[in-house]
């Protein structure tokens, strides 16, 4: 236990701690899930000398620590473990599948055994990591090759339960973002009510599917009782994309005192304010494949709701938005009382 | 009977690995950055007819760079592809390891251009800019180009050549808008009734209280004209248009990939954004090969209306889906 006074600021905020061999792309992912840089431009990156801490302002301010390639935590006085493992959170464990990985898996297997003897609730996601370019059947091979190392080794010391999951992933592709989301989901308590709400809200609006997005990451917090299937993430995902790159183009300057009160006078004669009919941004399109409308709803300055709704539904729009702003209060309440204190 | 006239040839030349073939794939054919890798070099020329709005269809000849191709253009075929050109797109690759190379090449190319097309707009595009590390890319650009222009004029003086050699020059990657902006400018150079386009969205932009309009080609998404209203003059970002294209054309590609329609079909009808206080827009698809979008203050009852003035609107904007009128010229 160390004596230091524990780090208030951090304290509740779930942490999840990256880490793995050099080179593996881990700072490649934190900046591009969590600083949107673009996947080409991580070919710049340097390399990390020390621990990254990043505070998220998020939904959750969760924290994300990029540790540098070769350390061994277990094996450094200077690193207070309790400190690093003491709150909930996830330990991602990064594996570069284009590589040579048996070191990886090999150091791996070492810090999961010293985690389980101690912390056996920090959970443990493998990253199986640059999967693009891979065949579907080769990415499979690994991943299954990758599964049965750990899990050999974890039953050969008595932890056949241990709470280790594998991701595929890339940064050229959504699915370093889905990894993210089924990480982050199993540290929201109480999950269960927020799915309910959404599956209601698509039985109730005719909807294929809804995703409650963090926005900055694009990470998807819940999501309805459909299985959520790579498609339809993108395809929400790529919308906020749009209308974030959109609102910065259009929604970022601010417009002259005198071209405000033209717009307030005739013919319309009212404050801009009472012109609109929500202060939050509403959005919608319509896809030429089928008439199928996806709406996009700002619910406070980290969530979105994005749904994708049934064929030739653009009529429904007032019915809908009714039903999505109840939902979007839900929500609201949902995160106010769920907030650590 | 009217003989056509014949219609100018856009040429895409530059080294072999460039980026040409690229380039037009990803603006006229909807590939996106990634899959060009998959693109193998061009065999001799690889001519498309692009059809762009109605009244206008892009000569295009994507000239495969590899040296034996090159010196082919510019001795047996010289006469057959530098003769007609209404427009040259030389293509540098900034990551070249022999630049002095790349400007012989190049000086060749214009020389013979200059011959058989003296009137020929030239575009320089400085391409890949992407690996040059974001805070270099302006000086190498400018070094680059100046590279380029010095090149140009010791041509002009060393031939005696007496016309004139306007280069326009970009700096490009096809992993941002740098691309859009450099195309958006050169169809921008060839698009006819530009004039009656204009003066119709100002009217129509002035009439619904707009901020803002650009219409788009429907399958390229290159912005063919715009309007920006006193106030929206005010918007700071400069790089707007190629981003708006950018940001639309990535996004087709994802509903593409979400419907399983391919890339080239129409893939939305109408996107609506209203932004709470701060601003509101729509896109729409307009007229047969054009797409509109109207950035608008805020107001419920502002939007509706100008959503139902730019439907009727869509009649006076027709002659842009309009068959080639004999006689017409191209350039
Ligand atoms: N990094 C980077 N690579 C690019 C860019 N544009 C094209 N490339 C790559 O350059 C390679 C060659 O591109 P092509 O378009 O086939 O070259 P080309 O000029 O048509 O070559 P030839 O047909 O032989 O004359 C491809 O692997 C592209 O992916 C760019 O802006 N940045
Ligand atoms: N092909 C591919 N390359 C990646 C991916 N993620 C990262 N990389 C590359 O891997 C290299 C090392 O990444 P970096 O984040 O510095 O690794 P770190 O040492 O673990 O932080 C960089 O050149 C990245 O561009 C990926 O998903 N696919
Ligand atoms: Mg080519």
């Amino acid at each position: 236990v160390s004596d230091q006074p524990p780090d208030l600021s951090s304290k509740g905020k779930p942490r999840l701690l990256l880490m793995g061999q050099r080179r593996s792309g881990k700072s490649s992912i934190s900046s591009v899930v969590f600083h949107k840089l673009p996947p080409s431009e991580t070919l710049f990156l340097e390399s990390t000398a020390r621990i990254q801490k990043d505070t998220l302002p998020s939904f959750m301010d969760f924290q994300v620590w990029d540790f540098p390639g070769q350390i061994d935590i277990f094996d450094n006085p200077t690193f207070d473990i309790d400190a690093m493992f003491g709150e909930i959170g996830a330990l991602i464990w990064v594996i570069d599948a284009q590589d040579d990985y048996l070191e990886a898996v090999a150091r791996l297997n070492v810090t999961i055994l010293n985690l389980q003897r101690t912390y056996p609730n920090i959970k443990i996601e493998v990253f199986i990591h640059k999967v693009d370019g891979l065949s579907d059947d080769y990415k499979l091979d690994i991943q299954r090759d990758i599964t049965i190392r750990i899990q050999d080794e974890l039953c050969d010391h008595g932890f056949e339960n241990a709470p280790v999951t594998f991701h595929l992933t890339s940064i050229y592709n959504h699915s370093i973002f889905e990894a993210f989301s089924k990480v982050i989901q199993k540290l929201i308590p109480r999950l269960g009510i927020l799915e309910a709400m959404l599956t209601n809200l698509c039985r109730t609006c005719r909807f294929e599917k809804a995703y409650l997005f963090d926005v900055l990451s694009k990470i998807y917090i819940a999501t309805d009782s459909e299985p959520a299937d790579m498609a339809s993430y993108e395809i929400c995902s790529d919308y906020i994309d749009v209308i974030i790159d959109v609102t910065e183009v259009y929604g970022s300057w601010p417009r002259t005192q005198k071209y405000r009160e033209a717009l307030e006078g005739p013919p319309w004669n009212q404050k801009i304010e009472d012109q609109v009919a929500s202060g939050c941004a509403e959005s919608c399109m319509v896809l030429s494949d089928g008439n199928k409308p996806i709406i996009l709803r700002e619910v406070n300055k980290y969530l979105a709701l994005v749904a994708i709704m049934k064929e030739d539904s653009y009529d429904k729009m007032p019915l809908v938005n009714m039903n999505v702003e109840v939902v979007v209060q839900g929500v609201k309440e949902f995160f106010e009382i769920t907030k650590p204190k | 009977e009217l003989k056509k006239p014949k219609k100018k040839k856009v040429l895409l030349m530059g080294k072999s690995g460039s980026g040409k073939s690229s380039m037009r794939s990803i603006i006229f054919s909807n590939y996106i950055a990634r899959d060009t890798r998959r693109l193998g070099a061009t065999i001799d020329v690889d001519l498309s007819h692009v059809k762009f709005l109605g009244n206008l269809t892009l000569n295009l000849w994507d000239c495969g760079g590899q040296e034996a191709f090159m010196e082919n253009y510019l001795s047996q075929q010289r006469v057959h592809v530098f003769s007609n050109v209404g427009v040259l797109i030389y293509v540098f690759d900034i990551e070249s390891r022999d630049v002095d190379r790349d400007m012989a090449t190049y000086v060749s190319i214009i020389s013979a251009l200059t011959q058989y097309s003296p009137t020929a707009k030239v575009y320089v595009l400085i391409h890949k800019m992407d690996l040059i590390t974001p805070h270099a890319r302006e000086a190498v650009f400018v070094d680059r180009v100046r590279l380029v222009r010095q090149k140009t004029s010791e041509f002009i003086q060393g031939a005696g050549y007496t016309g004139e050699l306007d280069l326009i020059p970009f700096a490009t990657s096809i992993w941002d808008q740098s691309l859009y902006k450099a195309w958006a400018s050169i169809i921008h150079d060839l698009v006819p009734n530009l004039s009656v386009i204009e003066s119709q969205l100002g009217s129509l932009g002035v009439l619904i209280e707009a901020e803002e309009l650009l219409l788009f080609e429907r399958t390229s998404f290159l912005v063919v004209s715009n309007w920006t209203s006193e106030e929206g003059q005010n918007n700071p970002t400069g790089d707007r248009q190629e981003r708006i294209s950018n940001i639309l054309k990535h996004f087709k590609q994802s509903i593409s990939r979400f419907t399983g329609t391919p890339r080239n079909a129409e893939q939305f009808t109408l996107m609506e954004h209203k932004a709470g206080s701060r601003f509101s827009m729509f896109a729409c698809k307009f007229t047969t090969n054009t797409y509109l979008m109207v950035i608008l203050p805020p107001g419920e009852a502002r939007f509706n209306s100008a959503k139902l003035n730019c439907q009727i609107a869509r009649e006076s904007f027709k002659f842009l889906d309009g068959p080639v009128t004999p006689g017409q010229s191209y350039n």
